[in-house]
C-alpha cells in the first residue's frame, strides 16, 4: 500500500503523483520502474517509471497519461488515498558514466522517465542536449526541470504552439551532423518516436538507447509478455531492460505486440467511463 | 478411464463399505486384493468446463475407508520410501481403514505440513503409488492403493471438522529469519523454523500469497481456499507476510541480512523464467508462455471477465505445446475460458508424458484433444500480426535418450498446417535470475539454479535455498522436502549462534 501524498494535474491526459514509498525511494536509480494496482483483487497490474524520488521524504513520483481504465481510475483517486499494490523498483538501472556529450530526446509522457536519467548523466559530468518534443504546447511537461540541467536546450511540438515546429528527429539530426558527434543518445517516448530516433542516428553510428514500455504482468521475468526481439535475442523488457540498444531492437514487432489486447482494453475502458457516468446520473438525481 | 457420475460412485461405495467395514480385522491378503479400486469422482465433464470449481470432489467417508482397506500393509513399504518426504504410509491408511481419521491426519502432519496440497498436486504414480504392492499384483501403477486421494481425503475431513490444529511455538528466541517466496518450500521453512521459536517474516513478489500455487495451479485442481488456509495457519503461528516485496530490488538479500537485522535466509523463488520454442512467429499477437496465460487467468482473476481489469485473449481454437501439468493447466483452462477447441501438441507419445495421469484423463473428458507425436516448427499470422496457424511436424520414436525414454525423431516433409489463433508455449521454466543477479558472490550453475550443499546452504553463509530455484521446474512435494531439510539447518545454525 502506498498513500498519495501529493497530486497534480500537468496537462489534460497527464497526472503526477508522489507516493509514499520509502524502501523504493532508498533503492531506486535511474531508469527503474514500478508496477502499481488500483485494486487488490482485480486490478491490473501496470508498469510506470519512476520519475524522482525523495529520500527525506520516502516518496516517488510518477507521472502517467491516462491512456486505459487503471490509469483513468488512478487518475480519480486523491491525496490520502492509499494505492493497494505498489512494487518496485523493478528492472535495470540506466548505465551511467561521463561518456561525453549526450542527447536526450524525450517525447511526450516520455520526458518523465527521462528526467532522472538526465540528471544522473549530467552528475557524472555528460555534456547534457536535451531535446523534448509533444503534439502541442499543452503537452509539453517538465520543461524547468529539463531546463535546468541542460547544457543545451530544444522544445519542439508538431503543431508549432510552441517552441520548434517539427518532429524531435528533427534537431536530433541536426546534432549528429554537428562537428562533434554525440558520444551517446537516450530516447524515452512514443514507439514510434523511439524508433525513428533510432533511424536518425543510425547512420551516424551515434550509440543511441531506448526506454522500452512493453505489455507486462509480473515484472519480475515471470510471464515472459513484455518480450522484444533484441538483435538476434529474445529479451525480456522487465528483467533484461527496460534499457536496449535501439539500433538492435525490433520496434515493428514491438509495436504490433503492444497492440495484443488494444480492443479488449478498450471495451473495458468504454464500460468503466459508461459506469461512472451512470453513477454520476443516478447520484444526480439523488 | 471414462466420466462416471459421482452419485453412481458413491452408491457402490456404500455398498462395498457395508460389506467390509464390519469385517475389517478378518480381511486376509486375498479379501483386499479383490476389493476395487475407488474412482475419484468428480463434476461433470460439461458442467466443469464451464466454472473453476474444482474438478476432483474428492472421496466420501466410506470411499475412503473401503480404499484403505485395498492396502495389504506389506513389509516393503516402498512406498514411504518413495515418498520425498517419507509420510508414514501404511500407518495412516491403516487408520482411516478403521474409521480412525484424526489418527490418520496426525500421523501425515508428523511429516507433512501440507497434506491437502500434496493429496492434490503430487505425482503419485511416479512417488510413493510407483511400487505399491497392490499395484504390482495388478501389474498397473494405476490400480496401486490411490494414496494420494486418501491423504487429500483426510487433510480435507481435518480441515471441514474445523479441527486445524495450529502447530505449538516455542518460546521467543529474539533471533528472525527472512523466507523468500511464499511458495510451497517457503511456507515449509516458514512453519518449521517459526515452530523453534524463531522471528519468521515472509517476503512475496506478488500482491497474493502461495507462489505457484496462487499464480500457476488453477482453482479446478487447487483451490485458493485450501492455500489461504495453510497460510492462515501460519499467519496464526505468528509468521509475518510482506506482499510486494521483491528481494533482489526492494531489499537486496544482502541488506536483509546486514541492515536489517536477520539472522538468516532462505531462498525458495521458484522456476519463474519461461522458455520459449524458440521458432519463427514467436513473438507474434496470440502467442503465451503458459505463465503468462495462467498468471492473468489465476492469479489476476481474469477468468472473471466482468469483474477483473486485466484483459484476458480471445481465443477460439488454441494450441498448448508441451505435456507437463502446465499443458494440462494450460489447456483447460483455455477450455474454460471459451475457447472452441483446445490442442495438446507433444512430440512424444502419452506415455513419456509427464503429467499426473489424472489431469490427462480430466483433459481428455473435457474434450482436449491431443497431437501425439507432433511439434511446432514455426507459427504464421497474419498481416496485423496476430497468429492464424501452426506447421507441425509428425515424429517417430527413436533409441532411447539420455533421460531413458525414446527419443522423438523428426519425419521429414511432414509438415502440416493447423489452424489456431492462440500458442501457449508450456515446455517449462528457466530459473529466475532476480536473486542471482542482485547477491554478489552466490554461486550458480550453467542453468542459473542456485547451488546448494547437502544441507541446502548456498555459497553464502547464512543464506539457504530449496524448491525450483534449486532443482529447476520440479514439484511441490519435493520443494517441500528441501524446505524441511533447510529449515533444520537454519534451526541448527541459529541454536549454536
Amino acid at each position: 500500500m502506498a498513500k498519495i501524498l501529493h497530486k497534480e494535474q500537468l496537462s489534460e491526459n497527464v497526472v503526477l503523483m508522489r507516493l509514499d514509498a520509502p524502501l523504493i525511494a532508498e533503492e531506486r536509480k535511474a531508469g527503474q520502474f514500478i508496477i502499481l494496482q488500483v485494486d487488490d483483487d482485480y486490478g491490473e497490474r501496470i508498469p510506470l517509471t519512476i520519475a524522482d524520488a525523495d529520500k527525506e521524504e520516502g516518496s516517488i513520483t510518477i507521472i502517467f497519461q491516462i491512456v486505459g481504465q487503471t490509469t483513468d481510475e488512478l487518475s480519480r483517486m486523491n491525496v490520502g488515498e492509499d494505492v493497494p499494490v505498489l512494487v518496485g523498483p523493478l528492472g535495470k538501472p540506466t548505465h551511467i558514466e561521463n561518456f561525453g556529450r549526450v542527447v536526450c530526446v524525450g517525447g511526450g509522457i516520455g520526458v518523465a522517465p527521462l528526467h532522472p536519467i538526465a540528471q544522473a548523466l549530467k552528475q557524472a559530468g555528460n555534456e547534457v542536449i536535451t531535446i523534448i518534443g509533444a503534439r502541442n504546447k499543452d503537452l509539453v511537461i517538465l520543461e524547468e526541470e529539463m531546463k535546468s540541467i541542460a547544457d543545451e536546450f530544444i522544445v519542439c511540438t508538431d503543431d508549432g504552439s510552441y517552441g520548434r515546429k517539427a518532429l524531435v528527429t528533427k534537431p536530433l539530426k541536426e546534432i549528429c551532423e554537428r562537428e562533434k558527434k554525440p558520444d551517446m543518445v537516450i530516447a524515452i517516448g512514443p514507439p514510434i518516436m523511439m524508433k525513428f530516433c533510432a533511424e536518425t542516428t543510425r547512420p551516424y553510428k551515434v550509440f543511441t538507447q531506448v526506454s522500452l514500455n512493453t505489455i507486462m504482468v509480473d515484472g519480475t521475468g515471470m510471464c515472459g509478455g513484455c518480450r522484444v526481439n533484441v538483435g538476434t535475442e529474445v529479451k525480456f523488457v522487465c528483467v533484461d531492460g527496460p534499457e536496449f540498444d535501439a539500433h538492435l531492437v525490433d520496434f515493428d514487432n514491438m509495436m504490433t505486440r503492444l497492440n495484443s489486447f488494444k480492443e479488449i482494453e478498450h471495451e473495458k475502458h468504454r464500460c468503466y467511463i459508461d459506469k461512472l457516468a451512470e453513477e454520476k446520473i443516478a447520484g444526480g438525481t439523488k | 478411464m471414462s466420466h462416471l457420475n459421482a452419485n453412481v460412485i458413491f452408491e457402490e461405495a456404500e455398498n462395498l463399505y457395508n460389506d467390509i467395514f464390519p469385517r475389517v480385522n478378518e480381511l486376509k491378503v486375498k479379501d483386499r486384493i479383490k476389493i476395487p479400486m475407488m474412482e475419484m469422482p468428480a463434476q461433470e465433464p460439461e458442467i466443469r468446463v464451464l466454472n473453476l470449481d474444482e474438478v476432483a470432489i474428492g472421496y466420501s467417508e466410506q470411499q475412503a475407508i473401503v480404499e484403505a482397506n485395498r492396502c495389504i500393509q506389506c513389509p516393503t513399504q516402498e512406498c514411504v520410501s518413495d515418498c520425498p518426504v517419507g509420510i508414514d504410509i501404511p500407518v495412516f491408511i491403516n487408520h482411516i481403514a478403521h474409521g480412525n481419521f484424526q489418527s490418520a491426519i496426525d500421523t501425515i502432519k508428523e511429516t507433512s505440513l501440507l497434506p491437502s496440497i500434496c493429496g492434490r498436486v503430487c505425482p503419485q504414480e511416479t512417488q510413493c503409488q510407483l511400487h505399491c504392492s497392490v499395484g504390482k499384483v495388478f501389474k498397473s501403477v494405476e490400480k496401486s492403493v490411490a494414496i494420494g486421494r486418501l491423504e487429500r481425503f483426510v487433510a480435507d475431513w481435518e480441515r471441514k471438522s474445523g479441527g486445524v490444529k495450529i502447530p505449538a511455538v516455542k518460546p521467543a528466541t529474539g533471533k528472525k529469519v527472512a523466507v523468500v517466496g511464499s511458495g510451497p518450500a517457503g511456507l515449509v521453512v516458514a512453519a518449521d523454523v517459526r515452530r523453534e521459536g524463531h522471528d519468521v517474516t515472509i517476503f512475496e513478489a506478488f500482491h497474493k500469497l502461495g507462489g505457484v500455487m496462487r499464480y500457476g495451479i488453477p482453482e479446478f485442481r487447487l483451490p485458493n481456499d485450501i492455500v489461504d488456509e495453510e497460510i492462515e495457519t501460519l499467519k496464526k503461528m505468528g509468521v509475518e507476510f510482506k506482499t510486494n516485496f521483491v528481494v533482489g530490488k526492494t531489499r537486496s538479500l544482502i541488506n536483509l541480512l546486514e541492515k536489517d537485522g536477520y539472522d538468516a535466509a532462505f531462498v525458495g523463488t521458484g522456476a519463474g523464467l519461461p522458455i520459449f520454442m524458440g521458432i519463427e512467429g514467436e513473438n507474434l499477437i496470440g502467442v503465451f508462455s503458459a505463465n503468462e496465460y495462467l498468471t492473468r487467468a489465476n492469479l489476476m482473476r481474469a477468468f472473471e471477465k466482468m469483474k477483473s481489469d486485466t484483459p484476458m485473449y480471445r481465443s477460439k481454437v488454441v494450441a498448448v505445446l508441451g505435456g507437463g501439468n502446465v499443458a494440462m493447466d494450460a489447456s483447460r483452462m483455455a477450455k474454460r475460458l471459451g475457447a472452441e477447441k483446445v490442442y495438446v501438441v507433444y512430440r512424444r507419445t502419452e506415455k513419456e508424458m509427464p503429467a499426473r495421469v489424472e489431469e490427462v484423463a480430466h483433459a481428455k473428458e473435457e474434450g482436449i484433444e491431443f497431437l501425439f507425436l507432433n511439434n511446432a516448427k514455426r507459427i504464421l499470422g497474419d498481416i496485423t500480426g496476430h497468429v492464424h496457424s501452426m506447421e507441425v511436424l509428425r515424429y517417430e520414436l527413436g533409441e532411447p535418450d539420455a533421460s531413458g525414454r525414446r527419443k522423438p525423431v523428426v519425419i521429414e516433409g511432414s509438415e502440416y498446417l493447423l489452424e489456431v489463433d492462440t500458442v501457449i508455449v508450456a515446455i517449462g521454466n528457466g530459473s529466475n535470475p532476480l536473486i542471482s543477479q542482485t547477491t554478489k558472490g552466490i554461486a550458480v550453475n550453467k542453468w542459473g539454479n542456485l547451488i546448494v550443499d547437502e544441507n541446502q546452504k548456498t555459497s553464502i553463509d547464512r543464506i539457504y535455498a530449496g524448491g525450483d530455484i534449486v532443482l529447476g521446474a520440479a514439484t511441490v512435494i519435493l520443494a517441500m522436502g528441501e524446505g524441511r531439510k533447510a529449515a533444520k539447518s537454519i534451526n541448527e545454525l541459529l541454536e549454536i549462534s
